[in-house]
């Protein structure tokens, strides 16, 4: 598989941090889908199935990723989802996909940090799509 | 109609007859709850089953007899208070010695009722403990919900105050990476966006401390007479370089020169925030107007664009903290969200009233009606 045939589903209502993610995929070689929003992600998902996506926690509403989680893998399975996010951080909330319980309701493949560094986050990537 | 889940611990059948009977038909009423309180009462003849019983039910009120058959009526206190369980406990003994009234009372009871006693008497008891009950109910649920909210809004904040550095910070991994080439010039759009969030998040800084202060401040000893279209002058100036910018034209129509009793900071910050914002959210070339006018007993000020407008499910949100409409047409604009909130806490501060009528793409219209006559409890 060539890194030029994958797409990647990005949503993040930040449009910077969204601009720099898309940069430093597009760097690293994948293709990508850029939204803002959930519900231009709802929209993406509905038409088309990327080979990834990388959803931001928080957009329209404070669970707008663990939504886009849970909506992707009812239609696509396979689809791995990271969920990216700077939330623990900032609220002292913990969460991560670690224990059976916890994936049992968030259901992402990886939840990872903002502020990631980008060849960490293509390592991340090929990991789950098993290159 | 809400219920209040009575237990009657007492070896004597006599006395739990008569409280189920009593309190059956009983209702307790107060003109500040929102509800009547009834009662259902169970009963249990010894210590042991009372805990029993307890631990199925957990009741609102205990009605407990110290002496009783097995363990005594203070032990199922004790084993109460152990769990920090939230019951009402009211001994019911013929006497109580100073030395059972003294492990009861540490033990968190809360009233006696001497036995025997009347109708009347049992009822007045469980009025009060239904009184208390439903007090430290509220305070509790006022206390969480207000913590609830404290903690929603730092939340928020943090994640506010980090998005800004996030995006610095990635921007200038991109430049010491050179991700983008060995030329400064290939890296305008990181520049500029970081120069962006730079000044929103200072113009972030300034609105919490706007809003810390009317959020902290006592106001009495700043509260003066002020007029309206001084205050907007002034800010009409201060918002003026970046109507220069925009080209907006800002005018100001002065209907009745109407002075108000309030902090003149206050004011400050109600018309800046609106007249910056019908600048910042207008088209370039458009206008923005400032209408001061009053009825008999309000001060009147309006402040109308010709800007990029609001949709009508948008509205619902517009005052909320942290709130910004996200779009097409508002995603170059910064801003910290915080700004309309602002003004509705001081346009309420002030018993007054706000309100919004936009239509997309022709314009907004801010109405602030404000009382005239000095306001006493601010």
């Amino acid at each position: 598989m060539n890194k030029s045939d994958i797409t990647i589903l990005v949503a993040d209502d930040d449009p910077d941090y969204l601009f720099q993610t898309v940069f430093n995929l597009e760097k690293a070689g994948y293709r990508t889908i850029a939204v803002e929003s959930q519900a231009e992600a709802e929209s993406v998902i509905a038409r088309s199935k990327p080979d990834l996506a990388i959803f931001d926690l928080m957009m329209e509403s404070d669970d707008s990723g663990f939504i886009l989680c849970y909506k992707i893998k009812r239609k696509y399975p396979e689809v791995p989802v990271i969920l990216a996010t700077a939330v623990s951080h900032e609220t002292g909330l913990s969460f991560s996909i670690d224990s059976d319980q916890e994936k049992s309701w968030i259901r992402a493949d990886r939840y990872l940090e903002k502020g990631i560094r980008p060849e960490q986050l293509d390592q991340e990537i090929m990991k789950l799509l098993r290159f | 109609m809400a219920v209040l889940k009575v237990l009657v611990i007492d070896d004597e059948p006599g006395i739990r007859s008569g409280v189920s009977r009593i309190l059956n038909n009983f209702h307790v009423t107060y003109p500040f709850m929102d509800e009547d309180y009834t009662f259902e009462v169970t009963e249990a003849a010894t210590g042991e089953d009372g805990i029993k019983v307890l631990e199925r039910d957990m009741p609102d009120i205990l009605l407990l007899d110290n002496k009783l058959p097995g363990i005594q009526g203070v032990e199922v206190l004790e084993y109460i208070r152990k769990r920090n369980y939230d019951i009402v406990v009211a001994m019911i003994t013929s006497y109580a010695s100073l030395d059972v009234a003294v492990r009861a009372t540490r033990n968190g009871a809360i009233d006696f009722i001497p036995k025997p006693f009347t109708p009347q008497e049992l009822k007045s008891s469980i009025e009060n403990i239904t009184k208390q009950q439903y007090l430290k109910r509220i305070t509790h649920r006022m206390n969480q919900e207000g913590k609830k909210v404290r903690y929603q809004f730092l939340s928020v904040l943090s994640h506010e105050l980090k998005a800004p550095l996030n995006a610095l910070e990635g921007y200038l991994r991109m430049m010491q990476d050179k991700q983008s080439g060995e030329l400064i010039d290939d890296y305008a759009t990181p520049i500029e966006r970081s120069l962006q969030r730079i000044h929103g998040m200072r113009s972030l800084i300034m609105d919490l401390l706007d809003f810390t202060k009317i959020r902290l401040e006592r106001k009495e000893e700043k509260i003066q007479e002020v007029n309206l279209a001084e205050l907007a002058s002034e800010a009409i100036v201060t918002v003026q370089p970046f109507a220069i910018q925009m080209d907006v034209n800002i005018t100001l129509d002065v209907r009745t020169d109407v002075t108000i009793f309030a902090d003149p900071d206050d004011i400050e910050i109600v018309f800046n925030n609106l007249i910056s914002n019908a600048v910042k959210y207008n088209k370039i070339g458009g206008k923005a107007e400032i209408t001061i006018d009053c009825s008999d007993s309000e001060a009147i000020l309006i402040i109308s664009d010709t800007g990029i407008g609001i949709t009508k499910n948008d509205t619902e949100n517009l005052f909320a903290e942290f709130v910004r409409i996200k779009n097409e047409k508002t995603r170059n604009i910064s801003g910290s969200g915080l700004g309309l909130s602002i003004v509705k806490k001081v346009v309420e501060l002030y018993h007054g009233t706000i309100k919004v009528d936009s239509t997309p793409d022709v314009g907004t219209v801010f109405t602030i009606r404000l009382p005239k006559k000095p306001i006493t409890t601010i």
